[in-house]
């Protein structure tokens, strides 16, 4: 195997700008490597060049300076577009924009008619794919039918029957209630732990990027963190610094250390805050 | 409010007519209209008449379907029949003045107006009986020989479905800009014609707006599951002809066969 395969996405000091406006950089030299089977949450705020960056990784965007490879492929070569767009699909934010078909199934079928998919394959991936989000037994509704949380886990499914590598999904519950929110991150989590699907998950909630392998803070246009997610939010100030919160575990650790109470580092989630609270408090 | 509008007038059901294939659907309908014009005599348009009710029958569309599909023609029907009585000329049957009613022109009226309100029960029973989207599947695949004349049929099919996804969209979001701009003191329901007409301005603009967003959105995804425009696609649904296509076609083809019998043998009314 060569280095190419070992890595799904590949991005080299990276650099965008819009051609209409001369000044600010999008992006500004950005390297990051995206490896197989990971889950990578890209988290910054409104501006920080999170969309702009997920957009370089299936040739939405072409980078001004440095180079994108998915699979070795350039992503600025042509000829590889739909080879490098079937490897890395993409779900965006707005669930109601991306349903292209009245029926649910049609529309996850999409996809693989436009690739030329013949048609017994089409429905057999189709199935599996409803099955996978589990949409199945609404496979015949038609998208306005359904809720918020629903209609995303159709896109997602419309994506991954493409049988891609990698999904990059570009704030996927920016406008969904608290329950589609949940189930859209219980259905990506599904897919990367159970179909080894890596998963590319631009956010601004920090308790979505928490559950990632990897986390990767941005701020005007730079990574300026990255790491495990544990480590990550190990650094409250940084974080606190470019705007971003962290997980609410973390910050009341971060706070009661502060006042002065001694507490282990790099607590994420609320049973280690309890535990180690309890311990604290000898409970 | 307006989320209850519905789309087309597709009247589900699971009926043979409801399962026939779109395409053959289409065809059958266009026969129907030719078979419609071919009657030349009362007995002839009888069989039209008594075919369309079986149709109807077997389809269990409700009869009062089909009279809120006429409402709207009822003046064409009026005025044709209107013409046909006072200008076709024949054996007076009752003089007054300038105007003369003929025994040719009162049977020509009436022929006129079975015919029209067959050929518009008719037509509706194929939109009745199939859904939108199967319609515009149907449609896209009778005009497939065209491509090779270079029209874009697999294009304007896509228009077509993606203008029929987003009309609930749309709806459901004129809604909210409506209830937006109430809540902003506009005046949506009272006052002339021509105030309500201004006051839809403020509603209109916003959902532009928000339209052209979505179509770029739409596009984009649309690109990113590898949208090409029609060639080198495979459908996942394929049309198959069954049996029952067949004997459907088999029976219009009779009917029209017997018109043209009594046409021959049975030529009532008029010559």
């Amino acid at each position: 195997m060569n280095m190419e395969q070992e890595r799904i996405i590949r991005a080299e000091h990276i650099s965008f700008r819009y051609q209409d406006e001369q000044s600010q950089l999008v992006l500004d030299d950005v390297s990051i490597d995206i490896v197989p089977g990971q889950f990578v949450a890209v988290l910054g705020h409104n501006g920080s060049g999170k969309s702009t960056l997920a957009k370089h990784m299936n040739a939405v965007l072409l980078p001004s300076g440095g180079t994108v490879w998915v699979h070795g492929m350039d992503t600025r070569n042509e000829e590889h577009l739909y080879d490098i767009r079937q490897s890395v699909g993409m779900v965006f934010q707005n669930p109601d924009n991306q349903i292209v078909a009245t029926i649910v199934e049609e529309d996850v079928a999409f996809a693989l008619e436009n690739v030329g998919v013949p048609p017994a394959e089409i429905r057999r991936r189709v199935d599996e794919a409803l099955q996978d989000v589990g949409m199945y037994d609404y496979r015949e509704h038609s998208p306005h039918q359904l809720s918020g949380g629903q209609k995303q886990r159709v896109a997602i499914a419309g994506i991954i029957a493409m049988r891609p590598d990698c999904i990059v999904l570009d704030e996927p519950t920016a406008m969904l209630d608290p329950k589609g929110r949940t189930e859209v991150l219980k259905t990506i989590r599904k897919l990367n732990r159970e179909h080894n699907i890596t998963v590319v998950l631009i956010t601004h909630y920090m308790d979505e990027a928490a559950q990632a392998d990897r986390v990767v803070v941005m701020e005007n246009g730079k990574i300026i963190l990255e790491g495990g997610a544990r480590d990550v939010f190990s650094h409250v100030e940084e974080l606190k610094a470019v705007g971003l919160d962290v997980p609410q575990a973390t910050e009341l650790v971060y706070e009661l250390k502060r006042a002065g109470w001694a507490l282990p580092d790099r607590i994420l989630t609320e049973e280690e805050c309890i535990e180690a609270l309890a311990e604290a408090f000898g409970l | 409010m307006l989320k209850d509008i519905t789309i087309g007038q597709y009247f589900p059901g699971n009926s043979v007519i409801h399962r026939m294939d779109p395409r053959m659907k289409i065809v059958l309908s266009i026969a129907y209209i030719v078979m419609l014009f071919m009657a030349k005599g009362f007995s002839g348009l009888a069989v039209g008449v008594v075919f369309l009710a079986i149709c109807y029958g077997v389809s269990h569309i409700p009869v009062s379907l089909i009279l809120k599909s006429l409402k709207p023609v009822v003046p064409i029907i009026l005025f044709t029949a209107v013409l046909n009585m006072f200008f076709v000329e024949g054996d007076p049957l009752f003089q007054w003045a300038f105007i003369t009613i003929t025994k040719q022109g009162l049977s020509t009226a009436a022929l006129m107006s079975v015919r029209i309100v067959c050929l518009i029960a008719g037509t509706s029973l194929l939109t009745y009986t199939t859904s939108p989207i199967v319609l515009t599947d149907g449609i896209e695949r009778l005009l497939s020989p065209l491509k090779k004349l270079h029209l874009p049929v697999h294009e304007l099919a896509m228009m077509m479905t993606i203008a029929l996804r987003f009309i609930p969209t749309l709806i459901e979001e004129t809604d909210k800009i409506m209830s937006a701009q109430k809540a902003r003191g506009a005046d949506l329901e009272s006052g002339g014609l021509v105030q309500r007409a201004k006051a839809l301005v403020p509603i209109l603009i916003p959902l532009f707006i928000s339209a052209f967003r979505r179509a770029d959105d739409l596009a984009l995804a649309m690109e990113c599951r590898c949208y090409r425009g029609g060639e080198g696609r495979t459908r996942m649904k394929q049309l198959k002809l069954t049996s029952r296509d067949i004997v459907g076609a088999i029976i219009v083809a009779l009917t029209i066969v017997a018109i043209i019998l009594l046409n021959i043998f049975f030529p009532l009314a008029i010559a």
